[in-house]
């Protein structure tokens, strides 16, 4: 495997539970897997097409309002999985996340591998910290997406 | 598609329209129109949450870190806060920061303008006025079109993040210049990518100047900075058509902000004659001159005259300051020489300062007052959108009186793309609105 599994957190950190998607980032950062790029996005739709541009292998993770239960947690697979009608993407970009992965559909400029993560938040008033049930989530997804990124590993490259 | 033929509607009809959502704006906002005997009753505008909580917080802070914290505000106009902030710090511990390190304000400026309009242009307004419900439509359609904006977008971030540091939320911004200036050589990359957006820029303005617009213009009072010499950005006097010509320091002599009953919002009014108008047309109003030449004609061979006071063509007038921007950003660079230091050196004082610079929508007002160490005692940030909101809610109500016979679908639309019209950038609301017009 040549290219490195690219992570992308998302978010806004002065927005409560916003900025989920970028603590999960850099607790992945952390953690210091091996083949993957962790990088940060606020959320700007453009920047995140650039982003994936060249990627094999793309892995989002953001918050999100669906009016579910706080810390719900949900890993789409951006290629064959419509955005649900009812996730929107809090962002201060009026050309956010949804918007990216529509527009890239329509220009044909999706990775071959886009994988979401979305946690429900609760609360996006201005401030900074998470709810406690987000905190969780962002625990589980960082596991999931470090076990995620260890099975791609292991499919690319079998070991003997 | 849109249309914008008139279907018969009974005239004694009550109505109410809702729209869920107010789509294609920055962040979330809603409209309410009360529609009674065919005469718009009411309207109300509940878009713009002024950014109280970063006033409170930036109380007890050092002077140092009110750009970075400021330009947090907002994702897509973080420079235009950093800007009013150094300028009103530096106003405040007596300083001007002059020769390149001005001229390099101007260039990340440019930067912003670029990418913030082309994103309204293209992503957000376009599929308006070419009927579609939003861009990934109009993307299968015109692939070409958008692949263009990207790039263009892509041309205004890297100047953002060259310059910067950083695309979004620039790190190398801070009071009395900058942490790091580039050699000239190191420009060399980015003039390229510049050279390809001015022409871009070029047909982004023909693109733009073909679209359909409605009949529609109001007596607005336009409000904008003034330069001697340039299209403003950073400093200038605050005038209109109006008369109004003042120094930036007496703003809150002559506006004030009413408290709006329905809204969390306040309304900016000027204290004499109540709403007006800021943006790209106002400063392309009260700033014709001053435009390079290149966006003069430009502006010309696209039908306009140096006033233009129908709103839907703002979209034409941002595709000119995208041009503009191109043409001053490479004007700048190849006169670049580098400063022999990043910044000039301050010293903190007890003080008041005040800024007024140019965002993407238009005139942003920051204030501060410092205790002896430089400490933030107080701060007062007025953003454009927020300075729009009653001369948006006006347009609404002539707008709709004009096409109060469409059926409620397209009358919804059509007031949507009225509120695009002014790019309102709504980051800072925290709930979501809906737009409803009750018709009685």
């Amino acid at each position: 495997m040549s290219r490195p599994i690219l992570i992308i957190g998302i978010g806004n950190e002065y927005r409560s539970d916003d900025g989920a998607g970028l603590v999960v980032a850099r607790e992945l950062q952390a953690k210091k897997l091996p083949h993957i790029l962790v990088t940060e996005c606020s959320g700007d739709g453009a920047e995140l097409m650039e982003m994936w541009k060249t990627a094999a292998t793309a892995i989002l993770i953001d918050a999100i309002s669906s009016e579910a239960k706080a810390g719900a947690i949900y890993r789409l697979d951006a290629l064959t999985q419509p955005i649900p009608a009812s996730f929107s993407f809090p962002s201060t970009h009026a050309f956010g996340v949804a918007e990216a992965l529509g527009l890239a559909r329509a220009l044909d400029q999706l990775p071959p591998c886009l994988m979401i993560y979305a946690l429900e938040g609760k609360n996006f008033a201005a401030g900074s910290g998470l709810s406690l049930e987000v905190e969780q989530a962002v625990r589980e997804v960082v596991a999931q997406v470090a076990s995620e990124v260890q099975h791609i590993l292991d499919v690319t490259n079998p070991r003997k | 598609m849109l249309s914008h033929s008139v279907k018969r509607v009974s005239r004694m009809k009550a109505r109410t329209i809702k729209t869920d959502y107010l789509a294609r704006v920055e962040g979330e906002g809603a409209l309410y129109v009360k529609i009674k005997d065919a005469k718009v009753e009411n309207v109300k505008l509940k878009i713009f949450e002024p950014p109280r909580f970063f006033e409170a917080l930036l109380r007890g802070r050092a002077f140092s870190e009110a750009p970075d914290i400021t330009a947090r505000i907002c994702g897509i106009c973080p420079v235009a806060y950093q800007m009013s902030a150094v300028h009103a710090m530096e106003h405040a511990l007596g300083v001007t920061v002059d020769g390149q390190l001005r001229a390099l304000r101007r260039l990340l400026y440019c930067g912003e303008w670029i990418e913030s309009h082309v994103l309204h242009v293209f992503m957000l307004h376009a599929p308006d006025f070419l009927g579609y419900p939003d861009v990934v439509r109009m993307a299968q359609d015109h692939p070409d079109i958008v692949q263009r904006a990207l790039q263009l977008k892509k041309a205004g971030n890297a100047i953002v993040a060259f310059l910067g540091g950083r695309e979004i939320h620039p790190v190398n911004v801070r009071v009395g210049g900058f942490y790091k200036v580039p050699a000239k050589q190191e420009f060399a990359q980015l003039a390229e990518k510049l050279k390809w957006g001015r022409d871009a820029a070029l047909e982004t303005v023909r693109w733009t100047a073909q679209l359909p617009f409605p009949d529609f213009e109001q007596d607005y009072e336009f409000i904008a900075l003034r330069h001697p010499a340039e299209y403003p950005f950073n400093e200038g006097r605050l005038v209109s058509n109006k008369g109004l010509d003042i120094a930036v320091q007496e703003y809150e002599d002559h506006f004030e902000e009413q408290h709006v009953s329905y809204s969390n919002a306040l309304h900016s009014v000027l204290k004499e004659r109540g709403a007006y108008f800021v943006g790209p047309l106002a400063r392309y109003n009260l700033n014709f001159d001053r435009l390079s030449p290149l966006a003069q004609e430009a502006a010309r061979a696209a039908g306009l005259s140096p006033l233009c006071r129908n709103p839907f063509q703002s979209i034409i007038v941002r595709s000119v300051e995208v041009l503009y921007a191109f043409d001053e950003a490479l004007r700048i660079i190849e006169q670049y020489e580098r400063p022999e230091h990043p910044a000039i050196e301050l010293q903190p004082r007890a003080s008041t300062g005040y800024a007024i610079t140019e965002a993407p929508r238009g005139i942003l007002y920051h204030r501060y007052q410092l205790d002896d160490e430089g400490l933030i005692l107080d701060a007062k940030i007025i953003p454009p959108t927020s300075q729009n909101q009653k001369t948006i809610e006006n347009d609404l109500r002539h707008y709709v009186e004009q096409a109060i016979d469409l059926p409620d679908d397209q009358l919804t639309w059509q007031c949507e793309q009225a509120i695009r019209n002014y790019d309102p950038c709504i980051s800072c609301a925290t709930h979501f609105l809906k737009l409803h017009i009750e018709r009685k």
